[in-house]
């Protein structure tokens, strides 16, 4: 088999519309010192051989960022409008470390005046040196995993922090001078009651920042938790339940200031994500690192996800040899379906209006069943109810527009 | 071996076997081709007789055959026509029609297990034939075996000496010798007028791709030879014989074939409806004035949509259909339309083994995947005008006002260990029966004779039988004439829409059980809309059942991030993907494994093979 070369799936046309998007990085750590229950993402604990190779994070990352420079045509020569660095648990490095790798990618391309710059972090990593590290470092954002701030429910989640580290951990950080913060949520974990719900909605306002995302939680195949449903010993998220925390979170969360721009996120005006807002508009990213996600022009690829294999990919890619193994695990093209189908899914989740084309009944239908408001002519929006039926808005639109519901270049 | 055409009847022996499945018939077949040498042990497999895969799979015989062996007994060489038979009550009139060509039966019967119910009413068929029986039990090696037990069961239902009873293992070959010289023995010669107008009766009919229809013929008069022209005595339908031979066991021509002589007939004819079992062929230039008794057409007794799961494989499924009927002169279909599951056929059956046969040939053979509906009898309801509607789908079921309906009705007979005889009467009670009577075969076991409505085993009763006596119950039924009944229609309502594959015409009794267990079920199947989707069961516009499907409150609210993007499309392919394979009834969204689930249970199908 050839090797995996996502580049030479290139077309001359995808190209062409590369140097219209924001270019915009991601560089995943994959270490955590204990894996949550629920997670499927990568991410290795230190009692694996995979997670004890911290220090060759930071080589690799540099190796791969060489090979994005001579990968990246000479029109996507930056700047760059956005970073994101995400886990795993980044903060288990040293922010010094974080700071090489983006100062690598502002030698290269460039950054924006208010290029945004995200590190996720779990509260009991916070500290103040971890804090004014970030700031040095060139961190703008920073995205804590609070999850809950009751301890049962943080107990039956799987994570190891206390309520109260939250509340430090957003201090420390407010007074290194990080002003931009966020927290994630989960829903519906076995025996989460709605008011301790309500307790972990308020808890997350009450810390002031300017960003929340709230998930409902999935139970992925491979995971603890999957095992603890699968023995019967853990009760599965119930949908009913799942729906109406989506409900009271984002009626609390509007109230105080924080509206919808995406299913799962609620921002002050301003505090919206810039990063995560890209993948949503199928801009250009690079993923860099393990297990990592890219996006070039309709081209999607994924990097190995074992760090030995993606640093053994690497080296051989450095050799500057075509036929070597590459740090990447597989790769897609996407056809005009598809994309029209992505655009589609990731359209619809967004508050800002999209345009229903093609046919007006449509627009008419889902309105009536109280699913979008209508915004001029053409354009809708989801309701809180529709917001809970995404998939099936999409499907919808996706019927009715005979699968060509837009062009990618309709979208910008 | 006596040349055919040529052979005395005196030197004729025609018999076949009767036995229940697995009880060792086949094995019996094979021992005695071998140990008269018609099969020599290199082309010799397990079951030489049984032609289709589906028969060898599941050790039943559907066609039956006829072989001709040679067999030396006290310096004289005589020819046995084998002449084997359908086992199952689907067949009852082939099995009848089996046994009207010969003069005895081996009634073969497993020493571990004794008499079974199907085995006892072929017996009963043979009595009626005037054959004459020859007690054999198999399986005397089984450490297992009861022979003396079992004989003394034999003899006393056959009304001879236990010592008449044969012992012989078909596995090993012992007293297999001494059962076929006992054939010679006990079996009457057949007897005929040589100089009589030909009449020569159809036992069997099958069509061969090659060779187009095979007849096979008994001989009763006169003599049939090559490049005759017959007449079948039914239609008056003439055609040429292109070829005249025997099994032996492979077809081999021969010149002619004489009175009680047993051998294929080809005419080139395409479709085994134009060569009926039961009919007589006669002679063209000299034909019989009587035809022999016995002709019927069958009738089908059992109904059931079959749908292609793929709406496209309808031209095919006709063709199969088509194809199958030339073998199948029992089956008959007419296309049919459904609101649910579209375009299909209403195939009429012998019975449900004939169901379950035709249906797997159809899969195997042409490659379908079928939805079949529930199966249904037919229904006669006479209206207040005097009319009669006759209902053989629950959808043609009259909405007016009717006088009476009335239902196909069997008369079931239960072999059974005496300490079932509670558990077997509170179930053929619970099936709407009555005892007709009941006979001990011996101490411990007990023979039970009741009168059921057809459509009361049409669906599990067989199952509920085997369960309820642990497995040790037998069932045989005959078909008994109609029954009135109190019967009603019930609909299933999809959120208000009656979906016309679940509707069943049940007693009224019946019917509020009937309407609880498919709401129930289907309210686990169809997946939540976004809706509240209404179930109900319904007797004309009264509600008996309801059920609720909770409209869906949310589908995915994971996080969409980079890395997500590609599984979560995949995700919507796949859901699209299955939504093509959606059936829509109104607005609801069914899936077609909720209408193959809904319609019918595996296990109970595998269970009533058996």
């Amino acid at each position: 088999m050839a090797p995996p070369d996502p580049w030479l799936d290139l077309t001359a046309a995808a190209w062409g519309e590369i140097p219209g998007r924001p270019l915009r990085f991601y560089l995943h750590v994959p270490y955590c010192t204990h894996r949550c229950d629920y997670c499927d993402f990568t991410t290795y604990t230190p009692d694996d051989p995979r997670g004890r190779g911290q220090a060759q994070w930071l080589p690799g990352v540099r190796t791969e960022l060489a090979l994005a420079a001579r990968v990246l045509p000479a029109a996507l020569a930056g700047p760059v409008h956005s970073i994101f660095i995400g886990g795993g648990t980044p903060t288990l490095l040293a922010p010094e470390t974080l700071g090489v790798a983006i100062a690598d990618i502002a030698d290269r391309w460039g950054l924006m005046a208010d290029c945004e710059i995200t590190v996720e972090a779990n509260p009991e990593t916070i500290t103040p040196s971890l804090a004014a590290g970030l700031l040095a470092a060139g961190v703008t954002r920073v995205s804590v995993g609070m999850q809950s701030a009751v301890p049962a429910v943080l107990g039956a989640l799987g994570r190891r922090h206390r309520p109260s580290t939250m509340v430090t951990a957003i201090e420390c950080l407010r007074r290194a001078g990080l002003q931009r913060l966020s927290v994630d949520l989960i829903y519906g974990a076995d025996g989460e009651s709605l008011a301790q719900w309500q307790v972990s909605v308020q808890a997350a306002l009450d810390l002031g920042v300017g960003h929340i995302s709230a998930y409902g939680l999935i139970v992925e195949p491979g995971t603890a938790l999957a095992a603890r449903v699968a023995r019967g010993v853990t009760r599965p998220p119930d949908d009913e339940d799942l729906a109406i925390k989506y409900e009271l979170a984002d009626a609390a969360f509007e109230a105080a200031g924080l509206r919808w721009y995406e299913i799962a996120n609620w921002a002050r005006p301003g505090e919206q994500c810039a990063h995560n807002s890209g993948y949503w508009r199928a801009d250009t990213w690079w993923g860099v690192g393990p297990g990592a996600h890219s996006h070039l022009g309709g081209v999607r690829w994924w990097n190995r996800t074992n760090p030995h294999a993606w640093q053994v990919g690497l080296a051989d890619v450095r050799g500057d040899r075509r036929e070597a193994r590459w740090p990447v695990a597989g790769w897609e093209l996407l056809s005009a379906e598809q994309r029209a189908l992505e655009q589609a899914m990731c359209t619809v989740r967004l508050r800002r209006p999209w345009p229903v084309l093609g046919n007006g009944r449509l627009r008419a239908a889902l309105v009536a069943e109280g699913l979008v408001v209508p915004v001029g002519v053409h354009h809708a929006s989801l309701t809180r109810r529709g917001r809970l039926l995404a998939d099936h808005v999409v499907h919808r639109t996706l019927d009715a527009a005979g699968e060509c519901w837009m062009t990618p270049a309709s979208a910008s | 071996m006596g040349v055919p055409g040529r052979t005395p009847p005196s030197l004729l022996r025609n018999f076949s076997i009767i036995a229940h499945i697995d009880h060792g018939k086949s094995t019996l077949a094979d021992r005695m081709l071998g140990l008269t040498g018609a099969v020599d042990e290199r082309t010799m497999r397990d079951q030489y007789l049984d032609r289709m895969d589906i028969e060898r799979e599941r050790g039943i015989t559907i066609k039956s055959q006829a072989v001709r062996l040679s067999w030396a007994c006290q310096g004289t060489t005589y020819t046995l026509n084998l002449i084997d038979t359908p086992g199952h009550v689907d067949f009852t009139y082939e099995v009848s029609r089996s046994l009207a060509a010969c003069e005895g039966a081996v009634l073969l019967v497993d020493a571990a297990q004794g008499i079974e119910a199907q085995t006892l009413a072929n017996l009963y068929l043979a009595v009626q034939n005037d054959l004459v029986i020859v007690p054999v039990l198999n399986k005397i090696d089984l450490p297992a075996a009861q022979p003396e037990r079992y004989a003394a069961e034999l003899a006393h239902i056959i009304g001879c000496d236990a010592e008449e009873v044969l012992r012989v293992s078909a596995k090993t070959g012992a007293g297999v010798g001494d059962l076929l010289n006992a054939v010679v023995a006990r079996v009457p010669p057949p007897a005929g007028d040589p100089d009589a107008p030909t009449r020569a009766m159809i036992f069997d009919s099958v069509y061969d791709t090659y060779r187009g229809v095979v007849t096979y013929v008994r001989v009763v008069d006169g003599r049939l030879a090559a490049r005759d022209r017959i007449r079948m005595m039914s239609t008056g339908a003439q055609h040429e014989l292109l070829d005249i031979g025997v099994i032996a066991p492979e077809p081999t021509s021969c010149s002619a074939l004489g009175v009680g002589e047993v051998g294929y007939l080809m005419t080139g004819v395409k479709d085994v409806r134009q060569s009926r079992v039961g009919d007589t062929v006669t002679i063209a230039g000299q034909p019989a004035q009587v035809s022999l008794a016995g002709f019927q057409d069958p009738k089908p007794m059992v109904f059931a949509g079959l749908y292609p799961m793929d709406g496209s494989d309808y031209p095919l499924l006709r063709e199969a259909l088509d194809r199958l009927q030339l073998n199948d002169a029992a089956l008959v279909y007419e296309p049919e339309t459904s609101a649910a599951l579209g375009f299909g056929f209403r195939c009429g059956f012998l019975g449900l083994l004939h169901l379950e046969i035709v249906q797997e040939r159809l899969e195997r053979e042409f490659g379908l995947t079928l939805i079949s509906t529930a199966p249904n009898v037919v229904y006669r309801v006479v209206m207040l005008d005097g009319t009669e509607v006759v209902v053989t789908n629950p959808s043609e079921f009259p909405v007016g006002k009717y006088t009476t309906v009335s239902e196909p009705a069997v008369r079931v007979t239960v072999l059974a260990p005496s300490e079932y005889i509670g558990a077997v009467m509170e179930l053929c009670q619970a099936r709407r029966g009555s005892l007709l009577g009941m006979d001990y075969l011996s101490a411990e076991r007990v023979e039970m004779r009741y009168r059921l409505p057809l459509a009361e085993i049409v669906y599990d009763f067989f199952d509920a039988l085997k369960s309820r006596t642990r497995g040790y119950a037998s069932l045989d039924y005959e078909f008994d004439g109609v029954i009135e009944a109190d019967l009603v229609k019930v609909d299933i309502l999809l959120n208000g829409e009656p979906v016309d594959a679940f509707s069943a015409i049940v007693h009224r009794d019946r019917a509020y059980g009937y309407g609880v267990d498919m709401t129930s079920r289907l309210r686990t199947l169809i997946p939540r809309q976004q809706f509240e989707v209404p179930i109900q069961a319904a007797i004309g516009s009264r509600v008996i059942a309801r059920e609720t499907i909770r409209a869906m409150r949310k589908d995915v609210l994971a996080k969409c991030y980079g890395g997500d993007i590609t599984r979560k499309r995949k995700l919507l392919e796949r859901q699209r993907e299955g939504k093509r394979r959606m059936k829509m009834v109104g607005r609801v969204e069914v899936p077609q494994e909720a209408f193959v689930a809904a319609l019918g249970g595996g296990e109970e199908v595998v269970a009533r093979r058996s």
